[in-house]
């Protein structure tokens, strides 16, 4: 019993705080209050989930956006990031493959049929060379001619001058995540810093694209170094925060890190909404292994209000219909689409 | 590409199965049982064959957002909508 009242009173200080801080004023929460959602005990986690939720529906709106995602060039990346089955330092049983322009807009045709608003286009690249390049002008010329969907991409570190070319070409959102805290980055990534990936991040913004910047949870970083990813995203204030949960590759560094605790996971999900309240919160990959279909539903009602639909670059997601039906059972209209100027 | 029910690889960790007759085809001589493989069954719900399980070449694998296919160099195409019964068009 002693040391239970001091734990309680942390735990509704600190939400207490959070109500007034994120949900009243639209603040988000610091670091150090971070740690301390984190660090919540279990019973306080649906607590933690509905503010989150209250966040997100009084800042965000009550609609969730629909993205889907596909890999035009899979395999063989130059760079280490010890979660990827797609560096080619690996030996990875995912090898090489380009995808053709025709089955891209025909992916970008069905991906708007499920009712996305967002069809993003990634490369397993350090950054794009003319020949990429080449092919996403192409691919985005056809998509904007016949698909009514917004499209964004994700091909590693840009310069400035493919930075305009993207924003001049149409691509209104440009994803490249931070994946990890700053202080965590050198045990997941060693081909290139944590600064590059924010000089990247500067010049999308700068551009007037909407910055999509992630993060990828679980992979032995401690809580602080959690709350201190939360923070430094909060920092660049993006538009849209994937959150991807681990899901241990084979061949790679951390094959043989264990899946996320899905309570784990639902805290970080009332944590990233605390530290940003007004920022698109998505649900990315390795939900499906870390959370399952109760803790989908749970995160949905806790602070997310984007996810991804169907399969992921090189794993599946859950069935379209799946999550489609869901949100139309938590009556969460989907995001209609707007064309981007 | 023939049926699942005669692989005689596992498509996951490219090991050798249990052939239809129930006897164990030998592939890098540990000679796996087809218990060996129940995790890989399990992974494969969730993610696409990574080797041809016909010879185990590792396949040049394309995920969609509604499906996957996965090509053998030998043995062809294999393809699979989410929302569908898995096909081979090969």
């Amino acid at each position: 019993m002693s040391t239970q009242a001091p734990l309680e009173t942390t735990t509704y200080a600190i939400l207490n705080t959070a109500r007034e801080q994120a949900l009243e004023r639209g603040e988000g929460l610091n670091e150090s209050q971070l740690i301390q959602i984190l660090e919540l005990p279990d019973h306080a986690i649906p607590e933690a989930l509905q503010l989150a939720h209250e966040v997100r529906l009084k800042h965000c709106g009550e609609d969730v956006e629909v993205e889907g995602i596909i890999s035009i060039k899979t395999g063989g990346c130059p760079e280490d990031c010890h979660f990827c089955s797609q560096s080619g330092l690996f030996d990875s049983p995912v090898r090489g493959v380009w995808l053709d322009i025709p089955e891209l807009v025909k992916a970008a045709k069905e991906t708007a049929a499920t009712g996305a608003t967002e069809f993003c286009i990634v490369a397993a690249v350090r950054g794009p060379d003319i020949k990429l390049m080449n092919q996403i002008k192409f691919a985005i010329d056809r998509i904007i001619e016949e698909v009514d969907i917004n499209i964004a991409c994700s091909l590693g570190m840009l310069t400035q001058r493919q930075v305009d070319q993207l924003a001049e070409w149409g691509v209104h959102r440009y994803n490249h995540n931070l994946e990890t805290a700053r202080s965590y980055f050198p045990e997941v990534v060693t081909t290139h810093s944590y600064e590059e990936r924010l000089e990247t991040c500067a010049m999308v913004k700068a551009a007037g694209m909407e910055l999509c910047c992630g993060a990828l949870i679980g992979m032995g970083e401690t809580l602080a170094q959690r709350a201190e990813l939360a923070a430094q995203l909060a920092a660049l204030e993006p538009h849209e925060v994937p959150l991807n949960f681990l899901n241990p590759r084979p061949g790679t560094p951390l094959e043989n890190q264990g899946i996320m605790d899905g309570k784990d996971a639902l805290r970080a999900i009332a944590a990233f909404r605390l530290a940003m309240p007004r920022t698109v919160l998505r649900y990315a990959g390795g939900r499906e292994l870390t959370l399952g279909d109760l803790g989908t539903r749970d995160g949905l009602l806790g602070g997310i209000n984007a996810v991804i639909v169907g399969n992921y670059l090189t794993t599946l997601g859950r069935p379209a219909n799946t999550d489609l039906n869901l949100l139309v059972e938590l009556n969460m209209p989907i995001k209609e689409f707007q064309k981007s100027l | 590409m023939k049926a699942a029910e005669s692989q005689k690889f596992c498509g996951h960790c490219g090991g050798g199965t249990f052939s239809t007759d129930g006897g164990t085809i030998g592939t890098d001589g540990d000679a796996p049982t087809s218990d060996a493989h129940h995790s890989c069954q399990q992974r494969l719900a969730m993610e696409p064959p990574r080797f041809c399980p016909e010879c185990r070449r590792r396949m040049k694998v394309q995920v969609t957002p509604l499906g996957w296919t996965a090509e053998c160099s030998r043995h062809g195409l294999m393809s699979f909508c989410t929302d569908t019964a898995p096909n081979s068009t090969s």
